[in-house]
C-alpha cells in the first residue's frame, strides 16, 4: 500500500510546521477579529442614527465592501495600494487590513439588524416608568440586543477563519502553504502524500471552527 | 491608466468572466439540488440519511473552499479519482453551496408553524395538498433572503478558482499583473467584470426579495 502521506506527516517535525501554519493563518484572523467587532459595533450604532450624511456614507462603505469577493479586496489592498501610495506592505499586514475592513462592515450590518429589531415600544415602556435615556439603554435595549448579536458574531468569527485561508493567494505562509512545501519536500518519496496531507488540513480547519459554530448555534438556541 | 492596454486585453478578461458565470451558474444550480434533498432528508427525519447529512452539512460548513478544492484537485487524483479543473471547480462549489442552501431551504420549512399544517389537515386536504398549498409557499418566502445570500456569496467564492488553474478573472488579472506590471489597468478591469457580473444578481435578488415578501401567516 502505498503512503498516503501519513508517513510524511509523521516523519520530522512535519507535523508540527502544519500547525504552526495554521496558527499563523489564526493569528490573522484573530487580530482582525479584534479590530472588527468594536468598529462593527461603533459604525453600526451609527447606522441607526437618523443622520442622512452618516447613514448614506456607511451604506455605501458597506454596499462596496460587500459586493466584492474578498480575493477582489485583497489583491486591490496588496498590489493596488502598494502601487498608488508607494508603500511596502507586506502579506499579513495586507490581510489584517482587508480582513478588518471587511470584517467591521459585515458586524456592522448585524449590529443595525439587532438594534432594529428591538421594537419601537420598548424604547416607550422604558420612558413610562421613567428611565433616562442611559437607563434605558443599560437596562432594555442593551441586554436584549446582546442577545440577538452574540451568536451572530460568533458565527462570523468562524466565517472570518475561514476566509483566511485565502491568504495563500497573496504569498502569506500559513497552513496551506507549508502543506505544499511538505508534499514537495517528499514528492520522490511518498508521490502521492498530497491525499493525506490535503486531509489533515480539511481536518485541522473544521476542528478549528466546528466548536466555534457549535457553541454559536447552542447560544442561539438558548437565548431565543 | 492605459487605454490601449485595457481595450487590448479586454477579450481576455470577457472570456475569463464566461467562465466564472458558467462555472458559478453550475455550482449554484447543483447546490440548489442538493439543498434541496438535504432539507427534505432532515425535515422528514429519513433514518441514516439525516444523519449523514448533518456531518456533510457541518464538514461542508466548516470548512473553506479554497481547502476543499485543494483536496479534490490535487489530492483525490493521488487515489485514483482524477478530474478536470473545471469540474472540480463545479464540485468544489456544489459541494460547499449544497449545505448553505440545505440550511435556507430547511430553516424555511420549519419556520412554518405546526398549526398550519393543523389547519390544512382539518380542513380535509390530504399530506400532498397540504405541502403543496400550504407548507411550501411559505417556507419558499421565508428561505427568499438566505437563499439570495448565499447565491452572491457562492458567486464571490468563485474567486478561489485560480487556485486549481482555471483561468478565472483573478487568474487573468493576476497573470497580467506578472507579465506586464500593469496594476492599474488589472486591477480597474477586474474590478469592472465582478461589478459587471455580481450587481445584476444583488439587484434581482433585492426585488425578488420585495416581490415574495406577502407570506406572513402564522407569524
Amino acid at each position: 500500500m502505498p503512503d498516503l502521506g501519513l508517513e510524511v506527516l509523521l516523519k520530522g517535525q512535519n507535523m508540527e510546521r502544519l500547525l504552526i501554519g495554521l496558527l499563523a493563518a489564526l493569528k490573522i484572523s484573530l487580530v482582525s477579529v479584534a479590530v472588527s467587532l468594536p468598529l462593527g459595533i461603533l459604525l453600526g450604532t451609527l447606522m441607526t442614527w437618523k443622520n442622512p450624511f452618516i447613514k448614506a456614507v456607511l451604506r455605501v462603505y458597506l454596499e462596496i465592501i460587500r459586493i466584492m469577493p474578498q480575493m477582489v479586496l485583497l489583491f486591490l489592498v496588496f498590489f493596488g495600494t502598494t502601487r498608488a501610495f508607494g508603500w511596502d506592505l507586506s502579506g499579513e499586514s495586507a490581510s489584517v487590513i482587508v480582513f478588518s475592513l471587511w470584517g467591521t462592515a459585515e458586524m456592522s450590518d448585524l449590529v443595525r439588524g439587532a438594534l432594529i429589531s428591538i421594537p419601537l415600544h420598548q424604547y416607550e415602556s422604558g420612558e413610562a416608568l421613567g428611565l433616562s435615556k442611559v437607563q434605558i439603554y443599560r437596562y432594555i435595549v442593551v441586554p436584549q440586543t446582546l442577545r440577538r448579536l452574540i451568536p451572530l458574531s460568533i458565527n462570523l468569527i468562524t466565517r472570518m477563519i475561514k476566509t483566511t485561508s485565502l491568504v495563500l493567494m497573496i504569498g502569506v505562509v500559513e497552513i496551506l502553504k507549508v502543506a505544499q512545501q511538505i508534499i514537495e519536500a517528499n514528492r520522490t518519496a511518498s508521490p502521492n502524500a498530497a491525499f493525506g496531507i490535503y486531509l489533515v488540513v480539511f481536518l485541522l480547519y473544521f476542528f478549528a471552527c466546528w466548536p466555534i459554530s457549535v457553541a454559536a448555534r447552542y447560544l442561539e438556541k438558548r437565548w431565543r | 491608466m492605459s487605454l490601449e492596454f485595457i481595450t487590448k486585453y479586454l477579450p481576455l478578461y470577457e472570456k475569463a468572466a464566461w467562465l466564472t458565470v458558467r462555472i458559478g451558474f453550475a455550482g449554484v444550480v447543483l447546490s440548489i439540488v442538493i439543498g434541496l434533498l438535504c432539507a427534505a432528508i432532515q425535515y422528514y427525519r429519513i433514518p441514516v440519511l439525516s444523519g449523514l447529512t448533518a456531518v456533510y452539512i457541518e464538514l461542508s460548513r466548516n470548512t473553506p473552499l479554497l481547502v476543499q478544492l485543494f483536496f479534490l484537485y490535487y489530492g483525490l487524483p493521488k487515489i485514483g479519482v482524477r478530474t478536470d479543473a473545471q469540474v472540480c471547480g463545479m464540485a468544489g462549489l456544489a459541494f460547499l453551496g449544497g449545505s448553505y442552501m440545505a440550511e435556507a431551504f430547511r430553516s424555511g420549512l420549519e419556520a412554518v408553524e405546526k398549526i398550519q399544517m393543523e389547519s390544512a389537515q382539518s380542513l380535509g386536504m390530504n399530506r400532498y395538498q397540504t405541502m403543496r398549498y400550504v407548507i411550501l409557499p411559505q417556507a419558499f418566502s421565508i428561505s427568499v433572503p438566505a437563499f439570495v445570500a448565499n447565491v452572491i456569496f457562492l458567486l464571490k467564492e468563485t474567486s478561489v478558482f485560480s487556485a486549481i488553474s482555471l483561468m478565472d478573472l483573478m487568474f487573468t488579472a493576476k497573470d497580467l499583473i506578472g507579465l506586464y506590471y500593469k496594476m492599474t489597468e488589472s486591477l480597474f478591469l477586474l474590478v469592472v467584470f465582478y461589478l459587471i457580473i455580481l450587481l445584476p444578481v444583488s439587484i434581482l435578488g433585492a426585488a425578488l426579495e420585495r416581490r415574495v415578501r406577502y407570506a406572513g401567516f402564522g407569524a
